[in-house]
C-alpha cells in the first residue's frame, strides 16, 4: 500500500506536483495517469525517496521508504530501464542489487528466468534493445519478491511484442496479488491492466475512482437508436420523457430512457429497429473529457465543444 | 520485558552491522565489474614501472655529481606516480560520477536509501582496493628500478637504507588518498568532467600561482599547497629546506581530502537523486 498525504515538489516557481493525496490501496492495480509533464515521474521518485518533497509525506507500506534497511523487499521499482551501467552485464547488474538487500544469489537466476533473460545473462547491459533493458528493469524490481510493484510507463517505446509481454507480466503480477502501482499518459493502457485510476494534470489530483466508477460517471453516454420510422419513435420517446437527438443518417441518440425501456415501447407500438445500442464514452474519450482543461500544452481549438455534442 | 527488548536491540544492531556487510559486498562487485577500473589500473602499473625503468636506465647514470647531492632515490625511481596519480584520482571520482552519468545512481539509492551508508561503502572498498593495487604498483616499480639501475650509479637505494621503505609504501598511501579526494570531488560535484578538471586543478594549479607570488609565499604557503605537502612521504631522505617532514607533510595532504569527503557527505542528502 502506498499512502500520499499533500506531496508538493517545486522547480524553482513552477510547482512539478502540487498538493497530491491519493492512495494505492493493497492488492490493487492502480493506474497512474496524466498527460506528459503532469507530475507521474516526479510523485514516483518522490515514492523512492530520491527526491525530497517541499511539503507532505508519503509512506509505502507504512513508512517512509527511507527508513527501510532492505526496501527491495518492500517494494520494487523501475522507473528508468536505460539507468544502468552499459558496461556491466545483467547478472553482474541483479547481482549488487541482490547483495545490496541481502537477498540470495539463487533470486538473480530465478528472475532472470521469470523475464526471459537467461541467455543473455552475460551480455553487457549497454547493447540491449529498450524492450530488454525493460525486462531487465522489471527483474530488478521483482528481485526482493516484493508484495508492492511500481512501474513508471513501462511501455513507452516498446515494439508490439515489447507492449504484448510487459501486458501479460502485469496481469501476472496481479494475479498473484501483488499491489501494482503503474503510470501511463495513455488512457487505453490503463483500460487494459488498471482496476483504479490515479488520475493527475498539473501536479494535482484529478479523478481518484475504480475504472468502472469512472466510466459510469462519463456525462454524454447515450444510446443510439436507429429505425425505420424514426420520426414517430422520436415522438413515442419524447412524450416518455426521455431526451432525443436527430444524428447523421436517420439516428436518433437517446438520453433519460433505458435500452429496454427504447425496445420496448418499439415492441407495443409494432415499429421496427434497426439499432438500439448504449454508447458509453470509452475511457480515453472520458480522459480526455477530464484533462481536457489541466493538459499543459494543447493545440489552440476556438471550440472546445466537440463534435460527439 | 526488559530482555525482550535487549533482545531486540542485539538483533537490530547485528542486522545493521549485516547491512553495512551487505552494501560493502555490493560496491565491490560494482568496482570489479566496471572496465574503467581495470583500464585505470592498467595505467597506474604501467607509469609506475615503466617510468621506474626509465629513470634507472636512462637518467639515472647521466646524473652528473652536482646533481646526486639533491636527488632523491625513491622520488626519481616514483617519477612514474605522475601520470598514476591521475589514474587513481580519476578512478575514485569515476566511482560516483560514472553513476551519476548514466543515471545508476537513481538504482543504488533507491537499493540503499541511506546514503551515508552507499558513500561509506564505496570509500572503503576503494580505499583497500587502491591501497593495495598501489602499492603493490610502488614496491614494483622500485625493484624494476633497482634491477634496472646500472651498477655504482647510486648509493642509500637498498630498502634498509634511511627512508626508502617509508617512501616506497608512502607512494602506495599517496595515491590512495589523492584517489580518496577523487572520490570526494566526485561526490560533491557530480560530473565526471568536473570532478575531474578539479582534481588536477588541485594538484597543478597551485604551483603555478606561487611562481607569480613573490618568493616569501613559496617559503610559507608553498610547503603546505597539496602537491607540495603529499609528495613528502615519497621522498626518502634528500628534501627541499622548506619542505614539510614526510608525516607532516602526509597529514596535510590527508586534510584536503578529509575536506572533500565532508563536504560530499554534508550535501548528499540535502540533494535529490
Amino acid at each position: 500500500m502506498i499512502e500520499a498525504v499533500g506531496l508538493v515538489k517545486r522547480y524553482g516557481n513552477v510547482a512539478a506536483v502540487d498538493g497530491l493525496t491519493f492512495t494505492v490501496p493493497a492488492g490493487s492495480v492502480t493506474g497512474f495517469v496524466g498527460p506528459n509533464g503532469s507530475g507521474k515521474s516526479t510523485t514516483m521518485r518522490m515514492i523512492l525517496g530520491l527526491d525530497a518533497p517541499d511539503a507532505g509525506s508519503v509512506t509505502v507500506n507504512g513508512r517512509p521508504y527511507a527508513r527501510y534497511r532492505r526496501p527491495l523487499r518492500e517494494i520494487g521499482a523501475l522507473l528508468d530501464a536505460k539507468a544502468v551501467a552499459p558496461g556491466r552485464s545483467a547478472y553482474q547488474h541483479l547481482r549488487w542489487l541482490a547483495l545490496s538487500n541481502g537477498i540470495p544469489r539463487a533470486r538473480v537466476e530465478d528472475v532472470l528466468r521469470q523475464v526471459g533473460l537467461t541467455s543473455a545473462a552475460r551480455k553487457q547491459v549497454g547493447g540491449f534493445s529498450l524492450g530488454m533493458a525493460q525486462r531487465l528493469g522489471i527483474a530488478a524490481a521483482l528481485l526482493g519478491d516484493p508484495p508492492v510493484l511500481m512501474f513508471d510507463e513501462p511501455v513507452n517505446g516498446l515494439d508490439p511484442e515489447g507492449v504484448a509481454w510487459i501486458r501479460s507480466m502485469l496481469k501476472s503480477l496481479a494475479a498473484q496479488g501483488r499491489t501494482v502501482f503503474l503510470s501511463s499518459h495513455l488512457m487505453s493502457e490503463m483500460a487494459l491492466t488498471a482496476d483504479r485510476l490515479v488520475i493527475i494534470g498539473r501536479g494535482r489530483l484529478i479523478a481518484e475512482k475504480s475504472v468502472a466508477d469512472f466510466l459510469a460517471a462519463g456525462a454524454d453516454n447515450y444510446i443510439r437508436v436507429r429505425s425505420a420510422d424514426a420520426d414517430t419513435l422520436a415522438v413515442l420517446l419524447a412524450e416518455r420523457g426521455a431526451a432525443v437527438d436527430r444524428e447523421a443518417e436517420g439516428a436518433l441518440r437517446v438520453i433519460g430512457a433505458t435500452a429496454d425501456e427504447i425496445g420496448e415501447a418499439a415492441r407495443v407500438r409494432g415499429l421496427g429497429l434497426l439499432e438500439l445500442s448504449p454508447q458509453q464514452m470509452s475511457l480515453e474519450q472520458r480522459y480526455m473529457e477530464l484533462t481536457r482543461d489541466s493538459t499543459e500544452y494543447h493545440a489552440a481549438d476556438p471550440t472546445p465543444a466537440s463534435a460527439t455534442n | 520485558m526488559t530482555a525482550i527488548a535487549a533482545s531486540a536491540a542485539a538483533l537490530s544492531t547485528g542486522r545493521r552491522r549485516g547491512d553495512f556487510t551487505n552494501v560493502v559486498r555490493a560496491e565491490l562487485v560494482k568496482l570489479a565489474t566496471i572496465r574503467s577500473t581495470y583500464w585505470g589500473l592498467l595505467v597506474a602499473f604501467a607509469a609506475n614501472i615503466g617510468f621506474a625503468v626509465l629513470a634507472a636506465a636512462l637518467l639515472a647514470p647521466r646524473l652528473k655529481p652536482d646533481d646526486l647531492t639533491h636527488v632523491d632515490v625513491v622520488q626519481l625511481a616514483l617519477a612514474g606516480l605522475h601520470l598514476s596519480q591521475v589514474a587513481f584520482g580519476v578512478l575514485g571520482a569515476l566511482i560516483i560520477t560514472g553513476e551519476y552519468g548514466s543515471g545508476m545512481i537513481r538504482t543504488t539509492f533507491a537499493a540503499v536509501p541511506r546514503r551515508y551508508t552507499v558513500l561509506a561503502a564505496k570509500a572503503l572498498v576503494f580505499a583497500v582496493t587502491a591501497l593495495v593495487t598501489a602499492t603493490a604498483s610502488t614496491i614494483a616499480a622500485y625493484l624494476a628500478f633497482l634491477a634496472a639501475l646500472p651498477a655504482h650509479t647510486l648509493t642509500g637505494t637498498a630498502l634498509t637504507a634511511p627512508g626508502v621503505t617509508r617512501a616506497v609504501l608512502g607512494g602506495g598511501l599517496y595515491l590512495t588518498v589523492y584517489g580518496l579526494l577523487g572520490f570526494g570531488l566526485g561526490t560533491l560535484l557530480r560530473s565526471s568532467a568536473g570532478a575531474i578538471a578539479t582534481l588536477l586543478g588541485v594538484l597543478f594549479v597551485p604551483p603555478l600561482l606561487l611562481d607569480l607570488l613573490p618568493g616569501y609565499w613559496k617559503t610559507t604557503v608553498g610547503p603546505y599547497i597539496p602537491m607540495q605537502a603529499g609528495t613528502q612521504i615519497f621522498v626518502a631522505a634528500r628534501r627541499e629546506a622548506v619542505s614539510l617532514a614526510p608525516w607532516t607533510g602526509f597529514g596535510v595532504f590527508c586534510l584536503y581530502a578529509a575536506v572533500a569527503l565532508l563536504v560530499g557527505f554534508a550535501v548528499i542528502n540535502r540533494r535529490d537523486a
